[in-house]
């Protein structure tokens, strides 16, 4: 495979595309399924071929609005359609060239405003088991590049100038990490992607993987050329089986297509990935014990340093990106990466995918440049809270992140100003509450999470995390004292200064975060025995029976 | 003794354990492979019980220990028997802040089983799940491993009464 074999294959996809004056593109992620939109495909398909217009009807994956699903994408007129169902399909395949069916508006409002697509440039438009519809729409170009007019060197030189970080949460400068791994020796080198997607309220992983898998493959294999690794894993939750299914088709066609295996692009570059699945472990999030999974081991973390850079899997250097991290590794090469690194702010570079779940008016996936503040992503994007609620806070970085309250709303997204706010990025959960959520309980629901998912292996966050879990259920049931309180916060600060693992250091983030800026909620509770959101045990209008979250 | 004991028979005529020698085949039989097998044993079988985990531990080498510790280190895998529907909850947050707890209250009430266990006539497994990435749809459930969203407890008491009425 050389540029110009790859500049045929995307021709002839290309052609293919030509052949239909219309394109209707169905979703086909988790989502959209769940909703049946495999029968308005096949329903779709029926009139296309019955109606005598030039038309293909495509599988596609996510389109972002997962609320108005099942969603379907008209080309070339991009007309949207939202909560199609089978009867629909006569109407949508007469209205081709013609006026839109108003009916099925999504009323997307301002939802695509201010959205920048860059790792799913092509979720919605191609087909994600079909690598020629990738190729046609430029992949492969920046693997090809990499291979024939650079050199390892020149590929990290162009990561690092992106700016890029990893997105899995921690932050870390990607083309750093490249690098360590990239100048240590090791005669077996390895490339693992992190697809352990465990953070309740976050689905860009599996949105990515399952709507646009050959950009994860030909990221990783880019990594793997500049680091001088020659093997990868993927490492996907057994919870989402449609993700692992995309991959395992798109990991076949990437290898068919030379992409993947022994001498690729004519170089005597090989690199080859297998996937491994989780077992339900949020721990397996965390890399040292993630590779303790991979090797078919308990997944318990370890103590760092050594790094997974230094020694990894199997005691080899290793390097392990998120998900969305490979993603973007592609564009970068393609475009360089002083394009990526003109979007964002200063010291958070490129675009970010995030959840947006909850008490909101739209809910989805959103990819916006770093910089947007919460209030356009959450009202303008999202549309605000529903049913006349009221805004009262946000809720980033999942279980190890914080609950950000109205005043922050202004806070323009980075990592730094999400840390400096008591948060954090995290994977890019957003899960937005209004004012019927009681925030102690939150916290509550959150500690429940970290006691159930704790390894076991350190003693502050297997035993602080059940006597925080206890302490908060004494608050939420309203019989707490203040000393309760003031333990509470001891302990906040012995587990996060003495676990392990990033679970135990950060298990405390949503107690903190919440005692910040919702004491008063926590003083209710204390002082006057009661709940203001009427969720708890103590309060009176709901019923008497402590009622428990269970795992 | 031999150096490397030899890898015991097939536990029975069962159709099924070729499919689970074929995943540590493909794997070489190394060690590394335990956990691959689980899966493989575990969507074969529905669950693992005493004499797979000792088949997979003693063909792959693994200290039974080690292959026990990994069974129970993973949500996943079940040592119980699934019963002839399962009903999963997401508990997630997404869906915790839409009300999944009511659903799971309900669940409870109607079935008298507590998440994690099956009705004593084996009809209904109760789950709870940790975020099945669906939270666009949330709150959301796995009807038999069929995913729906926005589940009303009203929708929800319909289906897992059909379930138990028959």
């Amino acid at each position: 495979m050389n540029a110009e074999e790859l500049q045929q294959i995307a021709t002839a996809a290309q052609e293919e595309r030509a052949k239909f004056d219309f394109a209707v593109n169905v979703c086909m992620g988790t989502g959209c399924l769940s909703q049946h939109s495999d029968k308005v495909k096949a329903a779709l398909e029926k009139e296309a071929g019955e109606c005598g217009k030039k038309c293909h009807v495509r599988r596609t994956g996510c389109m972002g609005l997962c609320a108005a699903g099942p969603m379907v994408l008209m080309e070339p007129s991009e007309a949207r359609y939202g909560h199609v169902h089978e009867g629909d399909a006569k109407e949508v395949i007469a209205s081709l060239g013609g006026e839109p069916v108003a009916r099925l508006d999504p009323r997307l409002g301002g939802y695509f405003d201010g959205q920048r697509h860059v790792v799913l440039e092509n979720s919605g438009h191609i087909d994600p088991e079909k690598i020629d519809e990738y190729i046609a729409r430029g992949g492969y170009e920046a693997l090809v590049k990499a291979l024939t007019d650079m050199n390892p060197a020149s590929v990290i030189e162009q990561i690092s100038k992106s700016g890029l970080r990893g997105r899995g949460g921690g932050g870390y400068p990607t083309g750093l990490k490249w690098d360590t791994v990239a100048k240590v020796k090791g005669a077996q080198k390895y490339v693992i992607c992190n697809g352990d997607e465990g953070d309740p309220g976050a689905f860009m992983d599996r949105s990515v993987l399952e709507s646009d898998p050959q950009r994860v493959i030909e990221g990783m294999a880019i990594a793997a050329y500049a680091i001088g690794a020659t093997k990868g894993y993927i490492y996907v939750r057994a919870e989402y089986p449609l993700a692992v299914q995309r991959l395992t088709v798109a990991l076949q066609q990437a290898r068919r297509r030379g992409f993947l295996g022994n001498g690729i692009c004519e170089t005597t570059f090989g690199f080859d990935i297998d996937i491994r699945l989780g077992a339900g472990a949020f721990v397996c999030g965390e890399e040292t014990a993630l590779i303790a999974s991979i090797e078919g081991k308990r997944g318990t973390p370890r103590p760092r340093p050594p790094y997974p850079a230094v020694s990894g899997l199997w005691g080899e250097p290793t390097l392990i990106n998120n998900v969305e991290t490979f993603a973007n590794v592609a564009p970068i090469i393609r475009n360089g990466g002083e394009w990526f690194s003109s979007m964002g702010t200063a010291r958070s570079k490129g675009t970010k995918v995030f959840a947006l779940t909850g008490k909101i008016q739209r809910t989805g996936l959103v990819e916006v440049p770093m910089g947007m503040t919460l209030r356009q992503i959450i009202f303008g994007i999202g549309g605000g809270v529903p049913d006349g609620r009221k805004f009262k806070a946000v809720q980033t970085g999942g279980p190890s992140g914080g609950c950000l309250p109205e005043e922050h709303l202004d806070l323009s997204i980075s990592y730094d100003a999400l840390i400096s706010a008591g948060s954090m990025m995290g994977s890019g959960g957003m899960i937005v509450m209004d004012d019927t959520s009681c925030m102690v309980s939150v916290a509550r629901f959150f500690m429940e999470f970290c006691m159930t998912e704790s390894c076991g292996k350190c003693v502050p966050c297997r035993a602080g995390t059940v006597q925080m879990y206890e302490l908060l259920s004494k608050i939420c049931a309203g019989e707490a004292t203040h000393r309760d309180l003031d333990r509470l916060t001891e302990l906040c600060e012995v587990v996060g200064a003495t676990s392990l693992c990033g679970l135990g250091q950060t298990a405390p983030n949503p107690v903190l975060s919440t005692l910040r800026y919702f004491k008063h909620e926590y003083l209710a509770h204390i002082d006057e025995k009661r709940c203001p959101a009427g969720v708890c045990e103590c309060s009176p209008v709901e019923k008497p029976q402590p009622q428990e979250v269970h795992a | 003794m031999p150096l490397y004991a030899e890898r015991p028979p097939l536990p029975s005529e069962d159709k099924r354990w070729r499919i689970v020698n074929g995943t540590m085949r493909k794997h070489g039989y190394s060690r590394n492979a335990l956990i691959e097998t689980l899966h493989t044993v575990q969507s074969s079988f529905g669950f693992l019980d005493e004499p797979a985990i000792k088949f997979v531990a003693q063909s792959l080498r693994v200290p039974l220990s080690q292959a026990y510790g990994v069974v129970t280190f993973y949500h996943f895998f079940s040592l119980k028997p699934p019963g002839r529907h399962t009903c999963t909850i997401c508990t997630g947050t997404a869906c915790y802040i839409k009300g999944s707890d009511k659903l799971v209250a309900e669940t409870e009430k109607l079935l008298h089983v507590k998440p994690g266990q099956t009705t004593p006539d084996g009809e209904v497994s109760f789950t709870t799940a940790r975020c099945v990435g669906a939270c666009g749809r949330a709150p959301v459930t796995l009807l038999d491993g069929e995913l729906s969203g926005q589940m009303e407890p009203a929708e929800l008491k319909a289906q897992l009464e059909r379930w138990t009425m028959q």
